[in-house]
């Protein structure tokens, strides 16, 4: 046994060294021979490492066409100076590490990009600082890749002449981790990319949405904190989409929302929070949605359910002051409530078990109303409204009569 | 009419029923603020209560108050007095008592919570606005009320009546209008029916000044476009105006020709 240890232990120092053997520094610096980050990707190897002192390189259309380390020390500054794309990797196993990139050109024919991976596997682009943009990491069909721990500060003022903070295309098995993106349009876009992972990044501010899906399934995104966006996220003909621990707050507006979802198939929203938005989820004709364990705080609509959606269930979330619990604009229900905790819930509980005795009906009418007639919205908190929607309680009529939950919590979880 | 105003307005401030009304005002005050520990929800919430309960306090109020003093109102008129700085002296007492219960009953606890220091003042300012705009509106067609009948019971009827109408038929009303007219664009009928209603109208005027304006969407948009402007807030203060000036100068024409 021991014998085996030693010899993995071998090998893997051989492996160390023969890497190391191989693999050259090269030093980039204002003063130095090699004075421009082009030059010094001419002259490497593949494998090499590229340093880059701290300085201002006043350089664009810079590609890395082979598998090199391109590390910044102390954050030295790229300046694209307008003039177009800064970044392009066409290679596999490039890592690009600590630069601050500014000044990305803006075009209306071509997407420029501060970084832009193209058809290549293994990248890892982590602690870069992006400022003053157009898009910021353009993934282009690259699979197998990293962004870890980055910064995108953009300035956008318009939706029409913006990019986007990081960008997947045609790419799958890609994990997005910890990055910081405001102040563009979508922080975070996907399309036709599957098994992303998308962790404990924070997008706020942005023009248009925090996160946008489009044709990408068998995605997750847990632990993300979306807050004053145009609109939160929004997920949009995609399958098999997770959902989890995520924060959506203050996406406040005539017409912003905390989560879209439009086709959506077979997904899962568990365990997160929305706070004070106008909409909290807005669902469009989509099916088979587990809803589980999240916090509905304070939004104007918690559910706002459009089109045909059946098939989804809604179980142990907690619906807290929302003004409106449930917006439901069909006679015909097909989804289920249960156990959860609604804070306008008034029934008693007797035997004691912790479920209401009596059932929970959450569309109220006036919400049936202004879904038909959008215009009576504004007879909102008037005496005349809170005696119908009282009477509506005591005796359904107009809101659909199955749609309940039988079992409503007593206390909150 | 001054001196009617002065001893009208004395002899209610010094009434049990003014101190029971701004009491209730103080501790509504307080016990909103204590539970939301919020300015801004407090007012939402003060808004639901002072567009119904104004109205209703001021009508009542005012009808009552006139039937009582009735046997003092028909002593003043055997004096060399004008009838009109008599019957408008007595309104204006009772009017002003009550906006100054309200005023100073929550003014008080959200002045002391820190509302000069907050964003929300505006707002409450507004809020006391209209709620004095609603105590002036309802006590004059109280007294337009009591003037007309000299029943009780038919006086008291018909202004709870009246406040039944206002703060809930018309509604009903208008959102039947509203439901029955959906094809066509109703902007301009949504706009022109909470003119009409001095209780809609200031709630909407609140309603949209609170962030809550949001949920009202598309319909939000088009109201705040026209209310939200310097020229709606003046046209909807001059409306308001308009429902204290036309009672009031119905109160003046009706003692110059009521028999007594």
């Amino acid at each position: 046994m021991k014998g085996t240890v030693l010899y993995k232990w071998i090998v893997i120092i051989t492996i160390f060294l023969t890497q190391f053997a191989f693999a050259e520094t090269i030093t980039v610096c204002i003063s130095c021979n090699i004075s421009s980050l082009k030059d010094a990707i001419a002259l490497a190897q593949a494998g090499d490492t590229i340093l880059v002192k701290k300085g201002t390189y006043k350089e664009y259309n810079i590609v890395v066409d082979k598998p090199l380390i391109i590390k910044g020390e102390n954050y030295p500054v790229i300046d694209g100076e307008d003039q177009g794309e800064i970044i392009r990797i066409v290679s596999d196993n490039v890592t690009i590490d600590g630069l601050f990139i500014i000044n990305v050109g803006t075009s209306y024919t071509s997407d420029h990009a501060a970084i832009r991976v193209v058809r290549s596997e293994n990248f890892l682009i982590q602690n870069v600082v992006l400022e003053k943009l157009f898009f910021g990491i353009y993934i282009e069909k690259s699979n197998n890749g990293k962004i870890y721990h980055n910064k995108v500060i953009g300035d956008a003022q318009d939706e029409y002449n913006s990019g986007n903070g990081i960008q997947l295309w045609y790419s799958k098995n890609v994990v997005v981790e910890r990055n910081i993106i405001q102040k563009v349009r979508d922080g975070i876009y996907l399309e036709f990319s599957d098994n992303i992972t998308i962790n404990e990044n924070t997008s706020i501010n942005n023009l248009r949405y925090g996160l946008h899906f489009m044709f990408s399934n068998d995605d997750l995104y847990t632990n993300n904190i979306f807050e004053n966006n145009g609109a939160g996220v929004a997920v949009m003909f995609s399958k098999r989409i997770k959902m989890v621990n995520n924060t959506f707050r203050k996406n406040w507006g005539t017409a912003a929302f905390g989560l879209l979802l439009k086709e959506i198939n077979d997904a899962e929203i568990r365990g997160n929070v929305f706070e004070e938005n106008t909409v909290a989820i807005k669902v469009e004709g989509s099916n088979r949605i587990v809803y589980s364990n999240n916090n509905f705080i304070r939004n104007g609509y918690a559910i706002k359910v459009l089109g045909a959606c059946y098939a989804n269930t809604f179980e142990k979330n907690n619906f807290l002051y929302n003004s409106f619990d449930i917006s439901y604009n069909s006679k015909i229900n097909d989804n289920v409530f249960q156990h959860n905790y609604w804070s306008s819930y008034t029934g008693y509980d007797l035997d004691k078990d912790g479920l209401g005795d009596v059932p929970y009906r959450p569309v109220k009418l006036f919400s049936y109303i202004v879904n038909r007639t959008p215009e009576t919205i504004i007879l909102m908190r008037s005496l005349f409204i809170d005696i119908i929607d009282f009477s509506e309680k005591v005796s359904p009529v107009f809101t659909p009569d199955n749609l309940q939950d039988m079992t409503p919590k007593m206390k909150r979880y | 009419m001054l001196k009617i105003l002065k001893y009208s307005f004395f002899d209610l401030i010094r009434s049990r029923w003014s101190y029971v009304y701004l009491l209730f005002y103080l501790l509504l005050g307080c016990v909103l603020l204590f539970l939301n520990n919020d300015l801004s929800k407090a007012v939402i919430t003060l808004m639901n209560i002072i567009i119904t309960l104004v109205p209703l306090i001021g009508t009542i109020f005012g009808v009552m108050y006139y039937y009582n003093s009735k046997e003092f109102t028909e002593l003043l008129l055997a004096q060399p007095v004008k009838r009109s700085s008599i019957f408008i002296g007595q309104y204006l007492g009772v009017a002003l008592s009550l906006s100054m219960s309200l005023i100073i009953g929550l003014g008080i606890p959200f002045a002391l919570y820190g509302l000069f220091q907050s964003n929300e003042i505006w707002d409450f300012l507004l809020l006391l606005v209209t709620g004095a705009f609603l105590t002036l509106i309802f006590t004059a067609l109280a007294f337009n009320i009591a003037l007309y009948n000299e029943n009780k019971i038919k006086g008291f009827s018909y202004a709870i009546l009246l406040w039944l109408f206002m703060a809930v038929i018309y509604d009903g009303l208008f959102l039947m209008s509203l439901i029955l007219l959906e094809s066509y664009p109703l902007d301009t009928l949504s706009i022109g029916t909470t003119m009409f209603n001095p209780i809609d109208l200031s709630r909407i005027l609140i309603l949209l000044k609170l962030d809550i304006s949001a949920l009202l969407g598309y319909t939000g948009a088009v109201f705040q476009k026209f209310f939200g402007t310097g020229f709606g807030l003046v046209l909807s203060i001059s409306v308001l105006s308009l429902w204290v000036i036309l009672p009031v100068l119905n109160i003046y024409r009706k003692s110059r020709k009521k028999d007594f």
